[in-house]
């Protein structure tokens, strides 16, 4: 970073490495040219002149077309080596694209199919209990799925939030003979199918036990999905507790339970709650289970521990293939209402969990007119567990691939 | 861990040992160590009273059915002497998924190369987030979409096929019916099961050595040349066990299809027709209608797909850790 004085400073190295230009200023006008021209080309010879036509086949069509197109333009300009590069470039692009699109797409039509019935205040007031085909528009909401959906994911975080850490941390602080295997099964855990859950929850607790459908039975199945993803971030962000923190306090004569819960778990409080909040943006959109564990109810139940409940999922599944269209307008409410419930978790999630980032980088604006290499010393030596460098990983992502390590 | 973080002393030898400390835990101690094994040891006593619990509400039906439990394609566990299998269920479970990994995989390949290697890196961070949100929207809104709205669109495209191709097998269609087939249902698990291919593969290139990256460019190699010789060799092991994780994912698939496809119990090759099944589908569309037997048989349905799922999921973990640890680069 810093240069030495020695230096004259008319022949200073500059301090940011200069980036060639991937893409030059002409290359945006071939892509576009290539672009139209594949486009003009495929609408006369496939619209015009052969008996065939539909937008599918023309823009599919075009792709190709374009593709050939910028090929032979870039040879003709570049060579060979780097038509085929910027070929690939452009199908890698548009892979991209490809996944991105429909995310768009679902947000757009879910808020316009929803929000005429959501903005409605029986939506957020009223029951189905008193709903018929005649009833009008604005009777008639989803008060006791919210009341179903908000009981049994708290119960389901209740459940899997204690039981998931406790599992990291037997995973990585405690260990021994039995985590190699129960490492693999939360991993195996993490690909059942979640009508299994709700098959076995539905096997066990009603038909075995004798429960009647609840919340409850549903938040337990609910949990059974959640818990790996908790377990396994978790595990993640304990693993990067550098070893002199736990050293430290144990060597300070705490015991290991105190070492574990006063000193490492603190330091990654931002991860765990970040990972109990995706799971539960992921728990609560989860259908499948509660057709045979929480079943559904068009009244209100408060009740989550006995007696069907109904919940957002279920409410728009079941509302949706119904013959009347005014049904049909408050499941697509409730479809958005799920939305927007997810894309809030998900957020928070995020906030959450760049939290620590956030303070490291208000912590080293503050300290910004002290020289830079005391900083930057000073992160590693602080032992304390609130300043210890917040550990960084990225705690979003969707999967727990790894086996054992 | 952290234990093997110092140097070896010089004049040991590699296999010295280190000294095992004889530990006296106090009691408070070892109740904390008994609690966090008791939660890790809950985990491997729940899944194994999953398969208990399935094969015990399944033995009636299978019992019925014995071996002709997985020829039969009809499904009529509850009729005076019902008959039922799950061959044609499970021929169209695998459809679906098929087609799902047909289009998922080239699809995540290159947004994996594309948030790693093309995007900027101020666009890495927020695509990266973006496949973590595709995550996490809920099979039953996906489904949803794909019976209102992607499904028309789709029906197009069927019908373009079966008219421009119908000479294959596999794009014929008798009728002229194209919604809630097996295509429909394949493109929507797709985009459902995207975000998981992508970002295992999207972890496993991320992990390309980067002098081995450099060294390419710095022979001369364009991007793609980098990318081709470099990072798709390194990230074999991660396109596969991707797609088989995303496979077991659209294996296990339920919400989304039973919203698409309605049910047929014939084994033909016509993905483009009307009607298509899936077992998690099934499961749930016949669970409210099921009399005693048929609800023995949904159960023996779920026991099949967990079998099959935890199959496939071993499958790709093992592959995935394989080609990391093979690689020698994770520590």
């Amino acid at each position: 970073m810093s240069v030495p004085a020695t230096v004259d400073p008319a022949h200073r190295v500059p301090e940011r490495p200069v980036r060639p230009r991937m893409v030059g200023r002409d290359d945006g006008l071939v892509l576009v040219g290539s672009a139209a021209s594949g486009m003009s080309l495929v609408w006369v010879v496939y619209e015009r002149l052969l008996p065939l036509s539909g937008p599918v086949g023309f823009w599919l069509l075009s792709y190709v077309a374009f593709l050939a197109i910028y090929r032979s333009v870039v040879r003709s300009t570049h060579g060979a080596l780097a038509a085929r590069d910027r070929v690939m470039a452009v199908v890698v692009t548009s892979g991209a694209l490809g996944l991105a699109a429909p995310l768009t797409l679902i947000i757009l039509f879910v808020f316009s199919k929803g929000i005429g019935a959501l903005v409605k205040p029986a939506f957020f007031t009223q029951t189905l209990a008193k709903v018929g085909p005649l009833s009008p528009e604005d009777q008639g909401g989803a008060q006791h799925a919210i009341v179903g959906t908000l009981e049994q994911l708290g119960l389901t975080v209740a459940v899997s939030a204690p039981l998931g850490v406790a599992t990291a941390v037997f995973l990585n602080e405690v260990g021994g003979r039995l985590a190699r295997p129960v490492r693999t099964i939360v991993d195996a855990m993490s690909g059942v199918p979640s009508i299994v859950a709700g098959l076995f929850v539905y096997s066990l607790l009603i038909r075995t036990l004798g429960w009647s459908f609840s919340g409850f039975a549903a938040s337990l199945a609910l949990a059974m999905l959640m818990l790996p993803s908790v377990t396994r971030t978790t595990e993640e962000v304990l693993r990067l507790v550098p070893g002199g923190l736990r050293e430290s306090a144990l060597a300070l004569g705490a015991p290991e339970w105190r070492a574990t819960l006063q000193v490492v778990l603190p330091t990654v409080r931002a991860g765990v709650v970040t990972a109990v909040i995706l799971g539960m943006a992921r728990a609560v959109g989860e259908t499948a289970p509660l057709i045979m564990t929480s079943f559904n109810s068009s009244v209100m139940n408060w009740n989550p521990f006995s007696g069907p409940q109904s919940s957002l999922p279920i409410y728009v599944y079941r509302l949706v293939g119904n013959s009347d269209p005014g049904q049909v307008r408050r499941a697509w409410a409730g479809a958005l209402a799920l939305i927007v419930l997810v894309l809030g978790l998900f957020t928070m999630a995020r906030w959450v969990g760049g939290a620590p980032q956030r303070r490291e980088r208000r912590r080293q604006r503050r300290q910004a007119p002290a020289p830079a290499p005391a900083s930057a010393a000073a992160a590693p030596a602080s032992t304390s567990a609130a300043a210890a460098p917040a550990p960084t990983v990225d705690l979003t992502r969707t999967d727990h691939p790894g086996g054992p390590q | 861990m952290a234990a093997t973080d110092f140097d070896v002393p010089v004049g040991l030898s590699g296999d010295d040992i280190p000294l095992s400390v004889a530990v006296n835990r106090s009691p408070a101690d070892r109740r904390f160590r008994l609690a966090a094994r008791a939660s890790g040891a809950s985990t491997l006593v729940v899944m194994g009273l999953v398969a208990v619990f399935l094969a015990k509400g399944a033995w009636p039906a299978l019992r019925i059915a014995g071996a002709r439990f997985f020829t039969r394609t009809e499904w009529n566990p509850d009729a005076a002497n019902g008959s039922f299998g799950i061959a044609a269920i499970v021929w169209w479970t695998v459809m679906i998924a098929l087609i799902a990994l047909l289009l998922a995989v080239p699809l995540a390949v290159a947004s994996a190369l594309f948030i790693n290697e093309y995007a900027p890196r101020r666009l890495r961070r927020a695509l990266t987030a973006l496949v973590d949100l595709l995550a996490a929207i809920p099979s039953l809104i996906y489904g949803l979409w794909g019976r209102a709205f992607a499904g028309d669109a789709l029906a197009g495209v069927a019908r373009w096929l079966s008219r421009n191709a119908g000479f294959v097998p596999m794009f014929d269609v008798r009728g002229d019916a194209y919604d809630s087939s097996t295509f429909v249902a394949g493109v929507i698990v797709a985009l459902m099961v995207l975000p998981i291919a992508t970002s295992v593969m999207r972890e496993v290139f991320a992990q390309t050595p980067v002098a081995e990256k450099e060294g390419a460019l710095a022979l001369g190699a364009t991007r793609w040349g980098m990318v081709r010789a470099v990072v798709l060799p390194f990230g074999r092991g991660g396109i596969i066990g991707g797609s088989m994780l995303a496979l077991g994912r659209a294996l296990g698939e339920t919400i989304a299809i039973a919203l698409i496809i309605s049910p047929k119990y014939v084994v033909d090759a016509r993905v483009l027709e009307r009607g298509s099944n899936s077992v998690g589908a099934l499961i749930a569309l016949k669970f409210g209608e099921a009399g005693s037997t048929g609800l023995s048989a949904l159960l023996a349905l779920g026991l099949a797909l967990f079998a099959i799922t935890l199959v496939v999921n071993f499958a790709a973990s093992f592959v995935v850790a394989r080609s990391r640890s093979g690689a020698g680069v994770e520590a």
